[in-house]
């Protein structure tokens, strides 16, 4: 009986900066959906450099034109939907008892959805933007901007598509964001960093962090230099209450059927309306 | 209204810097030659009663509490009222007639909420100078500016808003919409009326009802306003208006019968508002406090730049939440700007607010003016050279003078906090990134000025200040169309345009607030 | 020779500056303050009369009522001055002998300016020698236009020597000069070039005078004196009827330049039925009830 051939194993590391670093903590711990695998248990300290390294990012992904942003975010695409068979994998390493059919598909709605939001940067001028039709020799118009730096806290689910479905509006909407994956399922979140950083996202617009959701939520909510949260779940007293000391923007994604939702007003939460006046004269 | 302190080189009637004066640099003297007899405009026009209760169920009724607030006027601190303080059992009565009212107001077809709307603003506009005295006596504010600017900008508010109420389906068709509900609505005292009419124009034409409460120190308008929606045929319940103090607010904000609330006033507040609603999915918007930088190049129209920085720190007494407070001037002119400002401010009539020439009224309250005096006593202690306006302060009521900060730095609190009152702080700057920087570096982000003549500089500029509205060659515009609100800790949401009307809708399958 | 830089000049931010001047004009005038600020009107008014169908006849009457606008009346003032063509010049200064009022002649081929260099300066040295002591020049308007604002000032830097000691007000036509950019221009080349007033408009091209046009070369007179200690006048000409409207323009004045421009030396209203409207005020005020406006003569 000949010896199997003892795999390569990877070793499942946060997404920070455009780099795959372990956690600053050296803690790890093994997710309840991938028992034998141990991921990294991000810390507050882990938040923080992703805070500052989003915050160099983002002027940069929100400087970029919407055109080379959506084309980014479509390489993004690109790049999962090679990885479909990889990504496929992870999902089903990450949740035993998942139906495959149910992940496949899974991974396809998440290349549909990625590639539909990289149509969203050229346009959100258009869709959300106005021109003021003010009573004055004044032309004003709006236009909306990021808000900087968004924290998206995943479902707790095996899927990738429910990641994306949080991921995507802020970081269509020009933020950089730092997403928390699932705490039981984390594997497939983490691939995604792999995706992205072979996709020109610049490093740190997206950014990943493993861990324990009660413990970096709180982080999470109470950094002052993070201006917008997304949460999957219902609202949270405890979240709210922590974020309002900087008058964050906190917005609770309740579980929803069905596709993931493509929606503008998502997208809307996580910018920021800008009004030009100047004065009209010969 | 003579400036003692500038020489009248002209003390002999007309002529030319004459023979004998040749040695003394050229000046200017104002008011030797002509001055402006009072010109109060009437009392008469707005009476006042001695009492007013809440206005709950589409009448007014006295408070379940038993207790009245006094009402005082600015312009000369006396008592012009008293109104009811309504506790948490009035606030309850408020909001249930909001509850009750709802399904009928909400269910109304766009079209004839609409026609409600434009009757407001058609009626205020009928009785704008009742409004304009009312509110200049219970404010402080100018009656120049309460008639030219509050009054009619309060109309078109209902009027702009008015044309929504049956577009609603045009502004919000991907993904549809609904009233969130019984609204709370609590407004500050700099512009009361004003801020009314930003409250409640958009939410009624989304179908909402609404509990409003307006400022403690400057409830009267609203009140009046409520005799106008009795005469609209508004139905009752629709609006209810509450008067009181923060303990009034607060039993609104923690009502668990509101759907949102929506509040301006200052950051502190905010926050604690923010706080007290978390958890209960409850929507909110907040139009909080700022720090605008007003930034000035050198290739600027400077006359006209002085008038802007001039309007946007003094209007209103720099009661102004997206006031100019922080005067940004490149190096290159400060100096020949700084004097232009000073000579222009030294010519800003202070006085009684209900002289149609005074440009800048009472401060609000003592407290309001013990704020302003302890942060610019902190400014001198802190180094900064402070100018004032020479001129002369009337005796009685609180006023304060229109001031200048020089040597400041950005750690200085007077260029740090909001002082709400009309005092400038100015700095100096080399580049534009520079400028930018400068006017980043606070944790506000309500608005923004600029003044250049090149139109790529403004655009470059404008996109880089975080601030929600951005004045390019002028400053304190508003208007019903164009979004207005802040980034970052000057809150979120916005008010006005169609970007406004969404924080008055539920859209269903949208994200909750936290 | 000066050349193209020294006519550089700061932008002009038009709504800024419009909105300023609505907002000066909403100061409320009332009791003494309306009464002194109206004879102080009367006294900076240049009573204009230039019609083709002029006569010596027209010119006495007006010269007349300049010196004493209400008869019977002692306190109210003379006008400034009259403000006739040259070849009536003549005839007015020995109608006004003997008083304060001053006899001004438009000059060089007035109001289009299309006319040689020779022949406008003759026209102002005829004008002169015929007992004006100012002379109100127009520029040539075709030529800023076209970008010879050398010419434009050594027009009037030669008119202004024609004129020996008669004062020198330069007309811009700031209605033919549309932008406020381009008045503002015109504002520092004229000053450069010697003029002792300058003013907005021949009467002859609407727009003529505007408030924010004025307030524009309120400006320009204070920093132009602050800078060099040279103090010019202003006058406002064309379009001012309403003694409301006068007094709006007083106001500019008093807040903008201040006490050294509240006199008939520094300001002038270029009008002609103005007086009558002050008038019509002034003796409300007098009164306490509205004359009629047949009681006061249309010269």
């Amino acid at each position: 009986m000949s010896e199997e051939r003892p795999t390569v194993e990877k070793t499942y590391k946060l997404f920070l900066g455009g780099k795959f670093p372990r956690t600053e903590s050296g803690r790890s711990y093994v997710p309840a959906g991938a028992p034998g695998v141990h991921v990294c248990r991000a810390s507050r300290k882990d938040l923080r450099d992703a805070v500052v390294a989003g915050r160099k990012a983002g002027a940069d992904w929100a400087g970029r034109t919407g055109y080379n942003r959506g084309q980014i975010l479509f390489r993004l695409a690109e790049m999962l939907e090679a990885r479909k068979d990889a990504l496929l994998r992870e999902i089903l390493a990450g949740a035993p008892g998942v139906d495959a059919d149910e992940a496949w598909a899974d991974v396809e709605a998440a290349v549909d959805l990625t590639a539909w939001y990289a149509g969203i940067p050229d346009k959100l001028g258009a869709l959300l933007g106005s021109q003021n039709d003010v009573a004055g020799p004044f032309f004003a118009f709006s236009t909306v901007e990021p808000q900087g730096v968004v924290g998206v806290i995943a479902p707790d689910t095996p899927f990738l598509t429910d990641l994306l479905a949080l991921l995507l509006p802020p970081l269509a909407g020009g933020n950089a964001v730092i997403g928390l994956v699932s705490e039981r399922s984390p594997l497939v979140g983490l691939a995604l960093g792999e995706a992205c950083a072979t996709s020109d996202v610049p490093g740190g617009a997206i950014q990943l962090l493993s861990g324990l959701r009660d413990e970096l939520l709180p982080e999470f909510a109470s950094h002052r230099d993070l201006d917008g949260l997304l949460v999957a779940g219902d609202p949270d007293a405890a979240v709210g209450r922590a974020a309002a000391g900087s008058v964050k923007r906190v917005r609770f994604a309740p579980a929803w059927s069905g596709p993931a939702p493509r929606r503008l007003d998502w997208i809307e939460a996580f910018v920021e309306t800008k009004t030009f006046w100047h004065p009209v004269a010969p | 209204m003579r400036d003692d302190d500038i020489r009248d080189a002209f003390a002999t009637g007309g002529g030319p810097a004459g023979a004998g004066a040749q040695d003394a640099p050229p000046t200017l003297s104002f008011g030797a030659r002509w001055t402006y007899d009072p010109a109060p405009e009437s009392e008469a026009v707005a009476p006042i009663d001695s009492r007013y209760g809440l206005f709950v169920d589409g009448e007014f009724v006295d408070p379940r509490s038993g207790r009245y607030l006094q009402t005082i006027e600015p312009g000369t601190g006396e008592v012009l009222s008293e109104v009811a303080h309504a506790d948490a059992v009035d606030v309850d009565r408020a909001v249930a007639a909001a509850r009750r009212a709802l399904p009928g107001w909400s269910a109304l077809p766009g079209e004839h909420r609409a026609r409600y709307l434009y009757r407001l603003a058609r009626r205020l506009q009928e009785r704008a100078r009742e409004f304009a005295v009312l509110e200049t006596r219970d404010g402080g504010k100018p009656i120049r500016e309460s008639r030219d600017v509050d009054v009619p900008l309060a109309a078109q508010h209902f009027f702009y808003h008015a044309g929504w109420a049956d577009k609603l389906d045009l502004a919000f068709g991907a993904h549809g919409h609904e009233p969130v509900g019984v609204v709370g609505q609590v407004i500050p005292w700099n512009f009361p009326l004003l801020m009314a009419a930003w409250k409640l124009a958009p939410a009624l034409a989304c179908g909402n009802t609404v509990v409003l409460k307006p400022a403690e120190t400057s409830p009267l308008t609203a009140l009046r306003l409520c005799e106008v929606l009795v005469e609209a045929g508004l139905p009752p319940g629709v609006v209810n208006v509450v008067t009181g103090d923060g303990s009034t607010g607060a039993a609104l904000v923690e009502h668990p019968g509101v759907d949102k609330i929506a509040f301006t006033g200052s950051t502190e507040v905010g926050k604690a508002i923010q706080a007290k609603l978390a958890g209960t999915g409850k929507a909110l918007t907040l139009e909080l406090g700022g720090k605008a930088a007003h930034v000035v190049f050198e290739d600027a129209a400077i006359d006209q730049a002085v008038e802007g920085v001039v309007r946007g720190i003094f209007f209103n007494q720099g009661h102004v939440c997206c006031a100019g407070s922080r005067l940004l001037l490149q190096e290159s002119i400060a100096d020949d700007f700084l004097v232009r400002l000073q000579r222009r401010a030294a010519r800003i009539r202070v006085g009684d607010p209900m002289d149609k020439n005074t440009d800048l009224g009472a401060i609000h309250s003592p407290e309001q003016l013990a704020r302003i005096e302890r942060l610019v006593a902190q400014g001198v202690a802190d180094g900064g050279t402070l100018w004032q306006s020479p001129c002369a302060l009337p005796e009685r009521g609180t006023f304060f003078r229109p001031s200048i900060f020089t040597d400041v730095g950005q750690s200085d609190a007077v260029v740090r906090q909001e002082i709400f009152g009309p005092v400038l702080t100015v700095q100096t700057f080399r580049t534009p990134e520079e400028a930018v920087a400068k006017a980043n570096n606070t944790t506000y982000g309500l608005s923004a000025g600029i003044w250049t003549d090149k139109g790529a500089r403004i655009l470059w500029m404008a996109a880089r200040l975080r601030a929600g509205v951005v004045w390019n060659n002028t400053f304190n515009r508003f208007d019903p169309a164009a979004p207005f609100g802040g980034f970052r800790e000057s809150g979120f949401g916005r008010e006005g345009g169609r970007q406004g009307l969404a924080a008055y809708v539920r859209r269903p399958g949208g994200l909750v607030q936290g | 020779m000066t050349t193209r830089a020294d006519f550089r000049v700061p932008p002009v931010d038009a709504v800024a500056l419009e909105t300023r001047a609505s907002e000066l004009a909403t100061r409320s005038i009332k009791k003494e303050s309306k009464r002194r600020g109206l004879e102080l009107v009367a006294a900076m008014i240049d009573l204009t009369t230039l019609e083709g169908m002029d006569s010596p006849g027209k010119v006495r009457a007006l010269c007349r009522k300049a010196v004493r606008p209400l008869p019977g009346d002692v306190g109210f003032p003379s006008v400034a001055a009259v403000c006739v063509y040259p070849d009536l010049v003549a005839t007015a200064v020995e109608t006004v002998a003997g008083s304060s009022v001053q006899v001004a002649s438009v000059a060089t081929a007035f109001p289009a300016g299309r006319a040689s260099m020779a022949v406008k300066l003759a026209d102002t040295r005829e004008a002169v020698a015929a007992g004006a002591t100012e002379i109100d020049m127009v520029i040539d308007r075709g030529a800023f236009l076209a970008g010879h604002h050398e010419q434009v000032y050594d027009e009037v830097r030669r008119v202004k020597d024609a004129c020996g000691d008669a004062h020198l007000k330069v007309i811009l036509e700031t209605g033919e000069l549309r932008t406020y950019d381009n008045i503002r221009k015109a504002l520092r080349i004229s000053m450069l070039g010697g003029a002792d007033f300058v003013k907005t408009s021949t009467g002859k091209v609407a727009p003529a005078s505007t408030m924010p046009v004025v307030l524009l070369m309120l400006e320009a007179v204070r920093d132009h004196y602050l800078e060099t200690g040279v103090q010019i006048g202003v006058k406002a000409a064309g379009g001012i009827r309403a003694a409301k409207d006068a007094l709006r323009y007083l106001v500019m004045v008093n807040e903008t330049c201040g006490d050294g421009w509240m006199d008939p030396a520094w300001f002038r209203f270029g009008a002609s039925s103005l007086l009558n409207d002050v008038l019509m005020q002034w003796v409300r005020l007098r009164d306490g009830v509205y004359p009629r406006p047949d009681e006061f003569g249309e010269d």
